[in-house]
C-alpha cells in the first residue's frame, strides 16, 4: 500500500447522496482475477453512453458529456468530493480499487458505508467525513472556481482551502499511523501469532464443536 | 455482573488482543468464501509467501457466476468461468472445511449453503467477501462482509483488526398480518430509518415479532440489515435455532451437541442491558412493501403512491427523487397497484430459501402469469432447497404457472450472469438492492417479498397479496 502523508489534489464534484458501489465499479467487471485496471470503468455507467463489458477498449467507447467526471475541467483530480452515505451497497473492494486506479487518493463526504469506509484504508485511500455545512460550501466554492484545489494534511489531520479556512477531521489513529507508514496489515496482525495461538487452543478446548 | 447485550458477548469472546485505544484482534470461526472477491486475496498470500491459518475455518462455494440453465454445456462465458475455475485451483491447493463447486449437490449461494449444513453456528464470528455475510446473525453470530484485503487478512491471521460498534436495538412487536412477511419488515425498518440509519452500528432484532419468525425469516431480515447501513444485524438464540440446527452436516452431535446448546442459550442480551439507540416498529403496522426508486429506502406500502419530490423539503433529497423517479420511469403521486411489470425474480441470498419458495407458490398455485410478464424466474438458493422444493411439488406449480424453475446461484440479484434486465424492463425481484442497473444497465428494480413477486406476476403489475390469499 502506497504512504499517504499530505496531497494538494483537484477536486471533482459528485452531487449525490447513495452513491453505491454497483455505480462505483458495475458487476461485470468484478470478473476479472486481478487488484489493477479498473480505473477505466469507474462510474461506468454514467460515465460512457454505451453499456460497458470486460475487454472492450474503454478509449473508444462514447462519453456521456452530462456526467460530471467527463468535463475537461475536473480531468486529473485527485480528491473526490461527495454527498452522504457514500459507497454503500456490497463490500466489494473492486469499488475501491476502481476509485484509486482512476486518481483519486481523498474522497470527502458528509458520511460513508462502513464497509467501503474500511477498504478505503486498506488501499491507500484517504476518505474524509466533513460537516454538512463545509460540504455545502466546497460544493459551491468548486463550482464557481476553476482548477479548484484542497489541501490535504494527513499528519495534521486538516484540509485547508486555497482561501486558508481550515477544516479539521476525524481519523482512527491506528489507521492514521497505517496509512502515513502505509503499513501492511498482516504484518502487523502476526506479531501477535503467539497471543492468536493462545487464544485459539482455549477456545478448542471450551468449544471443541467449532473445530470440528 | 453488569448487564451485557448480546453484541458485547460475542465481541468479548473473540477478542485475541486489544490495545488502550480500543483497536483490537477478533478471532474468527468461520470464512466463507466464493469466486468473486477471494481470487485477489488467494494471490496476495502467495506472493507473501504465508500459509492460511486455519484451513478448517474455510467454507468455500461458487455462487455468482455460475450461470442457472443449460449446466450441462458448463459456463459458456469465458471471464466467469475462469473465476469459477480460480476458486477450484485455490480451495484445491490450499484446503478447506467443506467446498461446493459448481454442480455439485450442495452448491449454491454461500449465505443459503452455510446455514443448511449447520456451518454457521450460534457464537461464531462469521466473515465473507460479501455485504450479505450480514445474514447469518440470526444465528446470533457476528457475521459481517469484509472486503478482498479483509478475505486475505482472516487467510493469513484467523483474526480481523476491529474497533467496537455502537450497538442498536430494533424492536418488533406484535403479530404480521396475513401476507405480511419478514421481507416487508426489513423494508419497513429501512424505509425508516434509512439506508444509512445503522451506519457505525450493529443491530440486535428483537421483540415478539422476530420471535415468531423462522429462521428463514430471521435470515431475511438479518441479510437486509446492511442496507439500513449495519455491517451486521443478529437474534437472539432462542427454541427456534436450536431447533434448525439439530442434525445439520456441520451440527455438533452427542455430547458436543448438549454442551453446545447449553452456551448458545446464554446467547441473548441480559435484562436491563442498554443500547446506544433504540428503534421500535408495531408488526401490526407494517404492510407489504414495494420500493419505488433506486435504494431500499425509497419504498412504501402496496396501497400507497409513488411520491412526489415536489413536497421534498430538501434540496439534494429532492434531487435524488427526481433522478430516482426519472430512472425508474415512474410519474408522482401514480398509485404502486397501476405500476405494470415485464419480469419478476424470486431469488437471491435475502429470499431463496423454501420458505420463501413455499410463499410464493401459495400465490402462484393454480393460476398463471400474466402475458406481460416476459419472465418469471425461480431461483433456489441451493441444490438443497432445489431438491426439497421438488419434493413438495413447488417446481410444478410454477412451472404450470408459466414460470422458469432453473438451477441455484445468485442470479439476476444482482445479474453477474446471463439473468439480467434490459435496459427499461422493469423487475418485481425478491432481491436485495434496487441500485441504478444493479439487475442489468437500465432495468428497474421493485424490492418485494417472494408472495408480492408472485402476485405480481400473476396480475402483470404490483397487486396487494392480501387480496390474493
Amino acid at each position: 500500500m502506497d504512504a499517504f502523508t499530505i496531497l494538494d489534489g483537484l477536486v471533482a464534484p459528485l452531487d449525490r447522496n447513495n452513491v453505491d458501489t454497483d455505480a462505483i465499479i458495475p458487476k461485470q467487471f468484478l470478473k476479472s482475477i486481478k487488484r489493477s485496471g479498473f480505473g477505466p470503468n469507474a462510474f461506468d455507467e454514467w460515465r460512457y453512453m454505451d453499456v460497458g463489458e470486460p475487454g472492450m477498449d474503454n478509449s473508444k467507447r462514447p462519453l456521456n458529456p452530462k456526467f460530471v467526471l467527463n468535463q475537461d475541467r475536473y480531468q486529473g483530480a485527485s480528491v473526490l468530493l461527495t454527498r452522504a452515505n457514500f459507497g454503500c451497497g456490497s463490500s466489494r473492494e473492486h469499488a475501491p480499487w476502481a476509485l484509486l486506479d482512476y486518481g483519486f487518493r481523498v474522497i470527502v463526504a458528509e458520511s460513508f458505508a462502513d464497509i467501503f469506509f474500511n477498504n478505503c484504508y486498506k488501499n491507500g485511500i484517504l476518505p474524509i467525513v466533513l460537516p454538512k455545512a463545509e460540504v455545502d460550501a466546497l460544493f459551491g466554492l468548486v463550482e464557481h472556481t476553476p482548477g479548484f484545489r484542497l489541501k490535504v494534511d494527513l499528519p495534521a489531520q486538516l484540509v485547508t482551502r486555497p482561501d486558508g479556512h481550515g477544516m479539521p477531521f476525524d481519523v482512527d489513529p491506528f489507521r492514521k499511523e497505517c496509512l502515513i507508514n502505509g503499513w501492511d496489515d498482516i504484518g502487523l496482525t502476526l506479531r501477535h501469532a503467539d497471543k492468536i495461538r493462545e487464544y485459539e487452543s482455549r477456545r478448542r478446548a471450551e468449544h471443541p464443536y467449532y473445530y470440528s | 455482573m453488569q448487564a451485557q447485550t448480546l453484541y458485547e458477548k460475542l465481541w468479548s469472546s473473540h477478542v485475541v488482543h486489544e490495545e488502550s485505544d480500543g483497536t483490537a484482534l477478533i478471532y474468527i470461526d468461520r470464512h466463507l468464501i466464493h469466486e468473486v472477491t477471494s481470487p485477489q486475496a488467494f494471490e496476495g498470500l502467495k506472493l507473501a509467501g504465508r500459509k492460511p491459518w486455519r484451513v478448517g475455518s474455510i467454507v468455500a462455494t461458487a455462487d455468482h457466476n455460475t450461470p442457472t440453465d443449460h449446466w450441462d454445456q458448463g459456463i459458456t462465458d469465458p471471464v466467469s468461468r475462469q473465476q469459477v475455475e480460480t476458486l477450484d485451483a485455490n480451495i484445491r491447493a490450499v484446503g478447506a472445511l467443506a467446498y461446493f463447486p459448481f454442480k455439485d449437490q450442495r452448491q449454491g449461494i454461500v449465505h443459503v449453503v452455510g446455514p443448511e449444513n449447520g456451518a454457521t453456528l450460534p457464537g461464531m464470528t462469521v466473515v465473507c467477501g460479501d455485504s450479505h455475510t450480514s445474514t447469518h446473525g440470526a444465528f446470533a453470530c457476528l457475521a459481517h462482509g469484509i472486503g478482498t484485503s479483509e478475505v486475505e487478512h482472516v487467510l493469513a491471521t484467523q483474526c480481523l483488526i476491529q474497533k467496537k460498534s455502537k450497538t442498536m436495538l430494533i424492536r418488533v412487536d406484535g403479530t404480521l398480518g396475513k401476507g405480511v412477511t419478514a421481507k416487508d419488515v426489513a423494508l419497513a425498518i429501512i424505509g425508516h430509518i434509512g439506508t444509512a440509519g445503522g451506519t457505525g452500528y450493529a443491530i440486535e432484532f428483537g421483540g415478539s415479532a422476530m420471535r415468531g419468525l423462522s429462521m428463514e425469516g430471521r435470515m431475511t431480515v438479518c441479510n437486509m440489515a446492511i442496507e439500513a447501513g449495519a455491517r451486521m444485524g443478529f437474534v437472539a438464540v432462542d427454541d427456534t435455532t436450536i431447533e434448525y440446527l439439530r442434525g445439520r452436516p456441520f451440527s455438533p452431535t452427542g455430547d458436543d451437541w448438549d454442551k453446545a446448546v447449553a452456551y448458545w442459550r446464554t446467547l441473548h442480551s441480559d435484562e436491563g442491558a442498554s443500547f446506544d439507540k433504540v428503534f421500535e416498529l408495531r408488526a401490526d403496522q407494517i404492510e407489504p412493501q414495494v420500493t419505488w426508486g433506486t435504494s431500499p429506502e425509497m419504498v412504501t406500502g402496496v396501497r400507497g403512491r409513488v411520491p412526489n419530490p415536489a413536497r421534498e423539503k430538501d434540496a439534494v433529497r429532492r434531487e435524488g427523487m427526481e433522478r430516482a423517479l426519472q430512472y425508474m420511469g415512474l410519474n408522482p403521486d401514480t398509485p404502486i397497484a397501476e405500476v405494470r411489470i415485464d419480469k419478476v425474480f424470486i431469488g437471491s441470498c435475502t429470499n431463496s430459501r423454501i420458505e420463501d419458495l413455499r410463499q410464493a407458490a401459495a400465490i402462484v398455485r393454480g393460476r398463471r402469469k400474466a402475458d406481460n410478464v416476459k419472465l418469471a424466474l425461480v431461483v433456489p438458493g441451493s441444490g438443497l432447497v432445489k431438491r426439497q422444493a421438488e419434493s413438495e411439488g413447488l417446481d410444478k406449480i410454477f412451472t404450470a404457472a408459466g414460470f422458469e424453475w432453473r438451477e441455484p446461484g445468485c442470479s439476476m440479484c444482482l445479474a453477474m450472469n446471463a439473468d439480467r434486465l434490459e435496459p427499461g424492463e422493469r423487475c418485481a425481484s425478491t432481491s436485495n438492492r434496487n441500485f441504478e442497473g444493479r439487475q442489468g444497465a437500465g432495468g428497474r428494480t421493485h424490492l418485494v417479498s417472494p408472495a408480492m413477486a408472485a402476485a405480481a406476476a400473476i396480475a402483470g403489475r404490483f397487486a396487494d397479496v392480501r387480496e390474493v390469499l
